[in-house]
């Protein structure tokens, strides 16, 4: 029998499916109890409509394993963080035409308002030219910005860094 | 379970995955929402039905722009920070539920249903600020600035909250609010420093919005002050740079708009119950 992370390990996410949950750092856990598996997943974003089925993801594909007791937790902290995205799931992006984040910023104290969108250096998925500029910092889902190339001038999607 | 793409995922047999219509289960599933001992229960009910209230009905004059948005660009944003705040609504109005279970109206729904859905206006407790109903984009701006920088300062604040929910919550909604108030923030700027008749425009938006934004600030606390003081800070910044002026001081009206809102929110709940879609 394939052991219960390894099939956990499987299972897409349905908003990026040439990600697995894994890759995503959205899979925190899996641990098989005596009562059965118990896995821990932490949405990307407080509203990720996407939650319920990731969970009914999760279980169907337990179940299909031969797990009959499945328990699928949500865990909020710590907030999940895009720094969690894994090599693989960073590369798997970038071959879909999605830039990967950068580092993630942390702050102490008040958060700094920006009145201008920091300089990143997002390299265009397409042509890997450096010269790239926003358009928007909300996209089709809500982890994602929006940017244009200006070396092939193909839009593409970049994945914010929070 | 891989596919080239997200339709292709769609096509799957099993389509309770895309359960993006009703049939959501607890929001909290899963976590441990019982009060930390020396927490009032019913305090701390109350504080997340409030701050639920806010996100809930600023997510709904979000969403009314759907559709009607200057442009593309800016229709996604506002649909993305409306659903960010109704995910924010979700945690918040469940958490209330969990804690003071005498808050929920008694229907058969569930708990965050029952409180978004089947409570009057009476018994909401948002601020006056986001049930403000129509105006221009200008206006939607400076709402959204003014609600995204209090909030933020107040979520800044609760992830030292004794409840580990509340904490978990504040702190991913931190990340978010930075993000919406930056947006609605380079709005203000770009419209105030525009043209002639944008700047008019942003300055009469920011003027009706004004009288507002006394009731954010609890001024008679300590804490209370340092958060109006945090806020003035931001709002400063913003109004220099945008060359529009700090608002007189006005009397704020009642709006009378919370129940055209509710009415319109609550309608397909009330009038079908039993929907699925």
């Amino acid at each position: 029998m394939v052991s219960a992370r390894a099939v956990a390990e499987t299972v897409t996410d349905p908003e990026l499916p040439m990600l697995t949950l894994a890759d995503l750092g959205v899979l925190r856990d899996v641990t098989e109890t005596e009562n059965g598996v118990v896995v821990t997943i932490t949405p990307t974003y407080t509203g990720c409509p996407a939650m319920d089925a990731m969970r009914a993801d999760l279980s169907v594909a337990l179940h299909n394993a031969g797990y009959d007791a499945v328990d699928v937790r949500t865990v909020l902290s710590p907030a999940w963080t895009t720094d969690w995205i894994t090599p693989a799931g960073r590369a798997k992006l970038a071959k879909a035409g999605i830039a990967p984040p950068g580092r993630a910023q942390r702050t102490d104290g008040p958060i700094p308002l920006t009145l201008t969108a920091p300089p990143k250096r997002v390299a265009c998925p397409q042509c890997g030219s450096p010269d790239t500029e926003l358009l928007s910092e909300f996209s089709a889902t809500a982890c994602k910005a929006l940017r244009r190339c200006r070396a092939c001038a193909e839009p593409f999607e970049h994945v914010k860094e929070i | 379970m891989s596919f080239d793409n997200a339709y292709e995922a769609l096509t799957e047999d099993n389509d309770t995955r895309w359960a993006f219509g009703t049939g959501f289960v607890d929001p909290l599933a899963g976590i441990d929402t019982s009060v930390p001992s020396g927490v009032d229960a019913a305090e701390l009910a109350r504080s997340c039905l409030w701050l639920g209230d806010d996100a809930l009905i600023m997510s709904h004059r979000l969403q009314e722009w759907c559709a009607a948005a200057p442009e593309l660009e800016d229709e996604v944003a506002l649909a993305n920070i409306g659903l960010d705040l109704l995910g924010q609504a979700r945690l918040l109005l469940a958490r209330a539920a969990k804690a003071d279970p005498s808050l929920v109206p008694a229907v058969e729904q569930s708990d965050e249903d029952a409180l978004a859905f089947f409570r009057d206006a009476a018994d909401f407790h948002n601020v006056r600020l986001v049930e403000l109903g129509g105006g221009d984009f200008a206006f939607l701006m400076a709402r959204l600035l003014v609600f995204s920088t209090w909030r933020l300062a107040v979520f800044q604040r609760l992830v030292d909250s004794p409840d580990q929910v509340v904490t978990a919550i504040a702190a991913k909604g931190i990340k978010e609010l930075a993000y919406h108030r930056d947006y609605a923030a380079r709005w203000v700027v770009r419209l105030g420093d525009g043209t002639d008749l944008s700047h008019e425009r942003m300055q009469a938006g920011l003027n009706a919005v004004w009288p507002y934004v006394d009731e954010l600030f609890d001024s008679d606390t300590s804490d209370g002050a340092a958060l109006r003081a945090e806020f003035d800070a931001v709002m400063s910044q913003v109004i220099t740079a945008g060359t529009l002026s700090r608002p007189p001081a006005r009397e704020a009206a009642e709006t009378r708009s919370l129940e055209p809102l509710l009415a319109e929110m609550q309608s397909v709940a009330r009038a079908h119950p039993d929907a699925t879609w």
